[in-house]
């Protein structure tokens, strides 16, 4: 083989392993799961398997339990992300100014997130239980509950227990992120803008922000799609109920898949949702592109 | 020690040409200064004679083999990098001793080899450190070792001397030309510096925009470059540039003053537009009443000298003088320039017509 | 504002973080800590007046924690191992080639982030079922490993960038072939970026639940995760010997957290420098 073909090859041969396996796990059983979607597949029944083609996408049109989900899945992710988010960037900025013990702060501020999602559902499952976690009483003694209940079995109120996890969870992601990309801000800026009188606040606004504006626009892009598909909280402290008022689209289509067995039913939700994340996405990625072509 | 021959070289990254028709012989045992303003390729070129880049067209050989099929570790050459890239993860005996390991050579012959090159570099004391804990100078020391322990066929340097302060700089100048004369090795040594690029190469190859100006001795190019680029690149107060206009009896005039005469050049139209290149320290002040009356813009001491700035109508240029006699700005002196020193270019591609 | 006023503050602000993060654990271990006999009466309590270790005996002694942690331990390593080395490699080609196709690649990469896995549970069973791979630490080892090369390749290229790319030069002039020179110097240099891109997937593979529980229905090859929530929908009032399952699966992870997070933050800032 001459050395100009095998320079050429290089870069495949370092890449082949990845791709390779993550095509046959991932993009070959993605395109099998979406032509499920139109398909009647319902497992254990040997007489489903026809091609029904957009039968499942105008079933869903009158389906309750979609719209909820959908409605759901826009409130758990907004509210999950814009409140990880906010806390997060605050505990990046506390974080990014020398302190002794920084290092121990910061590993313990960062534990939530080596804690595994599902332990992260019960432990939080639990501070609910009025039997033996705390929350409910103290929610009571500041007067935000009538009674020590447990939200979780509350329909109106169920949605906020996951919420609450996720929010603990996901702080330290975006505080990780931004601390990453504050410490990359050459301080001598900072002291450019101090020179030039602009106060703490000042410097926020016209420094830091549009210095982090691509880190944020693409962290909170990301975070926004595994959000949205992160069942796990949910299927693990609420199981989408009571009565399914807690449902988001990724935890119904798991309970379409594995309650109902309806495979073809819940793929076509799974399509649905993959297309509004990646018009989401592709919105973002659009709006940034806007932003930066002004600035 | 190697010939390594350039035929019809060529490279593009994608974004128009970095390199065009490059054609360059270098001789056994010669230490040739690849020089040029940054961006113009000089990088580039090494990299091909090293391996590291594919040329987009050409032949390149070493010892009258054909390498362009070679990998970098096949063709037997040092490099010295700018940033001197030492290991750092490795004390300094053993980035010395990398290339020999990787040879699997004998123990006993790499501890000699690293040790005798440690000792001609004054590295013995810091053989176990890290490069951490090495100043700037002694780094490039060790890259330097990493070089010649390992006798290669060519020793190629990028701008190695660039990170040092002035004085290093001119210490390792001498070290360099020393160990080369030592060594007698093939160097390729690339530099944006004119100074470097005087004082250690036996041949300068000038490099501007991906193409070879103009390849010869330092003092060759010095005297006789072959367009403007060369002639302005080097020289430090650089050589000056009048718009001129020579007329059919040799007699070149600037803002209506004769300045000086060259012997008539044939080819030229009459009353021909040239530009007319002078050195600074070739000119000489006279009085005014002898010579051309020039206007004194400013003065500058230099310790050995003075650069005189002159205003001749509406044009500037610079004169380098050891005469002491007092200078005030606004004086109008005279300028003199000596048979020989008119160096005529064409105005319109900047080739040397005279 | 006086110094001290906004030193206080910001100590303040510190010290709510902690407590925040840190209350939820705290109350694991303490439930985990309290006999049966005091659960009820002192359930809001911040500190049970007795403690015990009973919960963690009968965990350890009656219970199949033991064989799912070792699965557990098994399953992570084995994908920390592989989807570290495959995304090292991949990441290594995006930091250091341009080449066809490279968007495409790591267009494919996102994607692969962005759909819910859900969808191809199904297939991946109907894929791993005839090759035996279900019921089979092995397939779970695959398909996690398939999951985490994305990420953890751009990870591994933040690292490898912050690596100047004359290192591997100057070990391909000193007689190197490039296998070599990353094996021998590169490698060697990103050893912390390995550290914390193997304890990052490491913790997701020890935290997955949904294909664990999807792929694998026998106990003998469950994991932790997938044990745990058996176990709390079968003994959903035993919440002592729950507690102490948990506090137990959080160990590897969160020693694993705290030896790697330092790194974390350094392969995230080498990515912000460059984008
Ligand atoms: N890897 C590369 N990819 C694209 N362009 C490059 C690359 N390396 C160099 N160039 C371009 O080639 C030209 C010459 O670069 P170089 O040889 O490094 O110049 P020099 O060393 O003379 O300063 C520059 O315009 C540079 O931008
Ligand atoms: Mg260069």
């Amino acid at each position: 083989m001459s050395r100009a073909l095998a320079l050429r090859l290089e870069p495949y041969f370092y890449t082949a392993p990845s791709l390779l396996l993550i095509a046959a796990i991932m993009l070959v059983p993605l395109v099998t799961g979406l032509s499920y979607a139109f398909h009647d597949l319902i497992l254990l029944d040997p007489l489903s398997g026809d091609f029904v083609g957009l039968d499942h996408f105008r079933e869903m049109l009158n389906d309750d339990g979609f719209w909820t989900a959908l409605r759901n899945t826009v409130v758990w992710t907004a509210v999950s992300v814009a409140l990880q988010f906010g806390f997060g960037l605050i505990l990046a900025l506390l974080l990014d100014r020398p302190f002794p013990g920084r290092g121990l702060v910061q590993a313990l501020v960062f534990l939530p997130w080596a804690v595994p999602g599902f332990l992260s559902g019960l432990t939080w499952a639990w501070l609910f239980n009025p039997v033996i976690g705390p929350l409910p009483h103290w929610l009571h003694g500041l007067g935000l509950l009538a009674t020590p209940e447990n939200i979780l079995s509350d329909p109106h109120l169920a949605l906020w227990g996951p919420i609450a996890a996720n929010v603990w969870w996901g702080i330290p992601f975006f505080a990780i992120t931004l601390l990453a990309a504050l410490q990359s801000i050459p301080k001598d800026i900072y002291e450019a803008a101090a020179m030039d009188g602009a106060g703490p606040l000042l410097r926020f606004r016209r420094v830091t922000l549009p210095l982090l504006a691509p880190t944020i626009a693409i962290t909170v892009m990301l975070r926004t799609v595994w959000v949205a598909n992160f069942a796990e909280l949910i299927v693990v402290m609420t199981k989408g109920g009571p009565a399914d008022a807690t449902q988001i689209l990724s935890s119904y289509i798991f309970t379409l898949a594995f309650q109902r067995l309806d495979f073809g039913y819940a793929s076509a939700v799974a399509a649905v949702l993959l297309l509004l994340l990646l018009a989401y996405a592709a919105a973002v990625m659009v709006l940034r592109h806007v932003m930066t072509e002004r600035a | 020690m190697a010939t390594i021959t350039l035929s019809n070289v060529s490279k593009d990254y994608g974004g128009g040409p970095v390199l065009r028709g490059i054609d360059l012989e270098i001789r056994e045992g010669e230490f040739v200064a690849l020089m040029g303003p940054s961006g113009c390729g000089k990088s580039t070129l090494l990299r091909l004679i090293a391996g590291l880049e594919e040329p987009g067209g050409g032949q390149i050989r070493i010892d009258g083999r054909l390498v362009n099929d070679v990998a970098p570790k096949d063709r037997d050459l040092a490099m010295v990098f700018q940033s001197y890239a030492l290991y750092p993860h490795m004390t300094v005996r053993e980035n010395m001793s990398f290339a020999l390991k990787q040879r699997r050579l004998p123990q006993a012959e790499i501890t000699r080899a690293v040790e005798g090159a440690a000792a001609k570099l004054g590295l013995t004391a810091l053989l176990e450190r890290k490069p951490k804990a090495l100043s700037g100078g002694q780094r490039q020391r060790v890259a330097m070792g990493r070089a010649i322990v390992r006798n290669p066929k060519a020793f190629l340097f990028d701008e190695p001397l660039s990170n040092l302060d002035a004085r290093l700089r001119e210490q390792m100048r001498y070290e360099i030309r020393k160990l080369h004369r030592e060594l007698g090795a093939t160097s390729v040594y690339v530099t944006h510096d004119q100074v470097e690029a005087m004082t250690m190469a036996d041949r300068i190859v000038a490099l501007n925009d991906g193409a070879i100006q103009q390849v010869g001795s330092p003092q060759d190019l010095y005297d006789n470059p072959a367009n403007l680029f060369v002639a302005g690149f080097l020289g430090s107060p650089p050589m000056n540039f009048l718009d001129a206009t020579l007329a059919q009896d040799g007699a070149l005039v600037v803002e209506g003053q004769t300045l000086a005469r060259v012997p008539p050049p044939a080819g030229l139209a009459s009353d021909a537009a040239v530009t007319l290149g002078l050195r600074p320290e070739r000119l000489a002040l006279t009085t005014p009443t002898n010579s051309v009356p020039t206007r004194v813009d400013m003065v500058e001491p230099t310790g050995t000298g003075r650069v005189v700035h002159l205003a001749l109508g509406a044009q500037r240029l610079k004169l380098f003088t050891m005469d002491t006699r007092p200078l005030a700005p606004g004086e109008t002196v005279g300028l003199s320039v000596p048979p020989g020193a008119p160096l005529l270019f064409d105005p319109g591609s900047g080739t040397r017509v005279a | 504002m006086s110094k001290t006023f906004t030193r206080a503050l910001h100590a303040l602000a510190l010290a709510a973080f902690v407590a925040f993060a840190l209350f939820p654990l705290f109350w694991l271990l303490k439930v985990s800590l309290t006999p049966d006999d005091l659960m009820y009466g002192e359930g809001v309590r911040l500190w049970p007046s007795r403690v015990t270790l009973d919960h963690y005996g009968a965990v350890l002694r009656h219970t199949q924690f033991p064989l799912f942690f070792r699965n557990s331990l098994i399953v992570s390593a084995a994908t920390g191992l592989f989807a570290t080395a495959a995304a090292s490699a991949a990441g290594y080609a995006f930091s250091r080639f341009r080449f066809r196709g490279k968007a495409w690649v790591v267009g494919v990469m996102l994607i692969s982030q962005m759909f819910p896995l859900v969808i191809i549970v199904a297939p991946i069973f109907r894929l791993l079922s005839p090759l035996g791979l279900t019921n089979s630490l092995t397939g779970l080892v695959v398909v996690y490993t398939a999951f985490n090369t994305p990420f953890a390749a751009f990870l591994m290229q933040s690292f490898f960038e912050a690596i100047p790319k004359d290192l591997e030069e100057a070990a391909m002039m000193d007689g190197a072939t490039r296998f070599q020179a990353l094996r021998r110097v590169i490698l060697p240099l990103t050893l912390p970026g390995l550290a914390a891109t193997g304890g990052f997937v490491f913790t997701a593979a020890w935290s997955e639940l949904l294909f664990s529980l999807m792929l694998n229905s026998s106990a003998a090859v469950s994991t932790f995760p997938a044990g745990l929530l058996g176990f709390v929908s079968k003994f959903s009032v035993d919440f002592g010997q729950m507690m102490a399952a948990g506090v137990l699966a959080l160990l590897p992870v969160g020693a694993f957290f705290l030896l790697i997070q330092r790194y974390l933050v350094q392969g995230l800032t080498a990515g912000a420098v460059k984008g």
